[in-house]
């Protein structure tokens, strides 16, 4: 095993004494390396951000929307009336036991004013299922009571970033907002979530009973109707069978019957989210398959220099084998000269491929979601040996096949 | 019992439908200790049976005992051991490794015995002493005299501690000077050091420090006397 050291050292040698051409070949290598891990840093990036998107959404989620509004044709123009309902929302809790929690809500835009200052931002009428649903948190403050969603009170909770731009460094909860002109009481301040996966500000929001949203603040040709309805299931296996409990459910209620449209759709978030999850998986294998083709025009380059070299190199092979070389001991001379070349330009790849994910990350974050992981480069490192080991070995094969005095009268 | 013994050797290539003859039905003994000069006009057979004698080619035909042992039908890798092992070779093109130093040249053979790492650099630089390179370890062979150069390829054949040296034409790219330098180190190694040279040369100037001479012609041996003329070295 010693010998292996010896035979290593020489390898370096011989790289060394050719350090140009040493260099350029490793550069398919490198570039083939560099590029894997950047696009395996890019897939799982997309992956993560996908998952983060998940997270945030929550989990076995159902969204029930009215009507087919985004689908095409005459349908868009049904759709595109409001039809679903509180009481449906309160229904489906009832009569569907499969689901655990149910979140209606509306939204539009509002002013917001207090004392002096005033912010436009989103306001969002819903019921604490949503802050379930969502892992919402409010850091400073309460929910809003049982009471409070039935009578419609003016409680209000608060994103951080509207709380930044209206009060400054005063405690908000107990004191007295404007929304759209309405005193409001701010009864809760909402733990910062940053940005959406999206990039969205998810902080600029204010909260506030369904009831009251409904009533006071986002007005609607069609009063007691609501944008969605959001429902969770316990677990992933359940949903299939709530969705077409709700879809009997709802037909029902709003009386369709036989052959007739539904007038609302029941979509599965999670279904959603799992096959944006595949297709990102399938395009960064894809995109890492591309990026392996480079590693292996660059194994090419390899077995092109060494074949090269070992002709170049014939008379070296020749004094070798008559001062005592064996086949055995060239083969294994050239095929760790291969290796050596090949792992450098592994090493070197993967240090340029982490710079690039790295600069991407840091400097263009919007262009790629970037996550950079381990296993990528000790994969991107094994495999460029394979590499040089395959492309290596003929070459090896081909100088330990050399005659000695053959080799020795080479010029 | 002869350390070199070669019995009825032929070699036989093929050139299309020709067979050429370079050896025909050759006998030969040489004992340890002996200092043989091989001459002959080019195209003699004197190269072949040398490649021959130092394993480096397989005979067609015939039988080959070296150190009591039949290689006639050896493997390439036992016969690539008894290189190593038995035989050193100084050629007439030096055939030293460029850009790597006098002492790694000379450690080479020592890689391929499989001698530990700290006993090979003692006995590289003793080796090199020996031929009188002591100052010259780390020169690179473009750094060196030609009869330098030669030197440094006689301590690698002598590094191994083979019993026979194998000289191909040593002085032929070397001025009378350097020549004489290099011949005297055989001499000694011969003497001092009881190794069995085997010197292929066409200069009867050179073929004058053997004990011995075989002459060839059209690869056949044609003369095989003791030389009486024998140059004496101090």
């Amino acid at each position: 095993m010693k010998d292996i050291l010896t035979i290593f050292k020489i390898a370096i040698k011989a790289i060394w004494i050719n350090k140009m051409r040493s260099a350029l070949t490793s550069l398919g290598i490198i570039i083939g390396v560099a590029a894997v891990i950047v696009m395996l840093a890019v897939g799982e990036g997309s992956k993560a951000k996908i998952e983060k998107q998940m997270a945030s959404m929550g989990s076995n989620l159902l969204m029930i929307r009215s009507g087919s509004t985004t689908s095409s044709g005459a349908r868009a123009g049904m759709g595109a009336q409001p039809t679903l309902t509180l009481k449906d929302a309160y229904a489906i809790e009832e009569n569907v036991p499969l689901v655990t929690q149910v979140a209606p809500s509306v939204s539009g835009m509002g002013q917001i004013v207090y004392g002096n200052q005033n912010w436009s931002t989103q306001i969002t009428g819903t019921t604490p299922a949503l802050f379930y649903i969502r892992s919402w948190e409010v850091e400073n403050g309460s929910l809003f009571t049982a009471d409070e969603i039935r009578q419609g009170s003016n409680v209000a909770i608060l994103g951080q970033t509207v709380v930044e731009n209206l009060f400054g460094v005063v405690d908000p909860v107990g004191q007295t907002v404007r929304i759209k002109n309405i005193p409001f009481k701010v009864v809760g301040v909402l733990k910062s979530m940053g940005q959406s996966a999206m990039g969205s500000d998810q902080d600029d929001t204010i909260i506030v009973p369904v009831t009251t949203a409904m009533k006071k603040l986002i007005g609607s040709q069609f009063p007691g109707t609501v944008n969605n309805i959001m429902v969770q299931t316990a677990s992933t296996e359940d949903l299939a069978q709530a969705e077409e409990d709700i879809t009997i459910l709802l037909r029902q209620r709003h009386n369709i019957t036989g052959r007739k449209t539904d007038d609302f759709m029941v979509r599965n978030l999670t279904q959603m989210m799992e096959s944006a999850m595949e297709m990102s998986q399938t395009f960064s294998l894809l995109l890492a398959a591309i990026a392996s083709i480079s590693l292996l025009v660059g194994g090419i380059g390899i077995m092109n220099i060494m074949l090269v070299s070992v002709t170049e190199r014939t008379r070296e092979i020749g004094i070798r084998m008559a001062i005592g070389a064996k086949s055995w001991d060239i083969r294994l001379q050239f095929l760790i000269e291969a290796l050596v070349l090949s792992l450098s330009g592994g090493i070197l790849g993967i240090i340029l491929g982490i710079g690039a994910a790295l600069i991407i990350k840091n400097f263009f974050p919007d262009l790629l979601p970037i996550a950079i992981t381990f296993t990528p480069m000790l994969l991107a490192f094994g495999f460029s040996g394979i590499v040089g080991i395959f492309f290596g070995f003929y070459p090896a094969y081909k100088a330990s096949m050399l005659n000695p005095i053959d080799a020795l009268r080479f010029e | 019992m002869a350390l070199i013994k070669v019995e009825h050797i032929w070699k036989i290539y093929k050139l299309g439908d020709i067979d050429l003859e370079v050896l025909k039905d050759v006998s030969l003994e040489i004992d340890t200790g002996e200092f043989v000069a091989i001459m002959g006009p080019s195209g003699s057979g004197k190269s072949t049976f040398m490649n021959m004698l130092g394993c480096l080619d397989k005979p067609t035909k015939g039988k080959y005992i070296l150190d009591g042992q039949d290689i006639t039908n050896s493997t390439l890798s036992k016969l690539a051991d008894i290189r190593c092992r038995k035989i050193g070779f100084v050629f007439q093109g030096f055939n030293l490794l460029s850009r790597t130093t006098a002492m790694e040249n000379v450690e080479l053979p020592m890689i391929y015995a499989h001698t530990p790492t700290g006993q090979r650099y003692q006995k590289a630089k003793a080796a090199l002493e020996s031929v009188g390179l002591g100052q010259r370890l780390d020169h690179m062979p473009n750094q060196l005299s030609g009869g330098q150069q030669q030197r440094v390829a006689i301590a690698r054949a002598i590094v191994n501690d083979a019993p026979i040296i194998f000289a191909d034409e040593p002085t032929g790219n070397l001025d009378t000077k350097t020549s004489i330098e290099v011949m005297e180190t055989f001499y000694r190694l011969n003497r001092d050091n009881n190794k069995t040279i085997i010197l292929v040369t066409h200069e009867p100037d050179i073929a004058q420090y053997a004990k011995r001479i075989v002459r060839f012609k059209d690869g056949q041996i044609v003369l095989d006397e003791i030389n009486k003329n024998r140059v004496q070295v101090k």
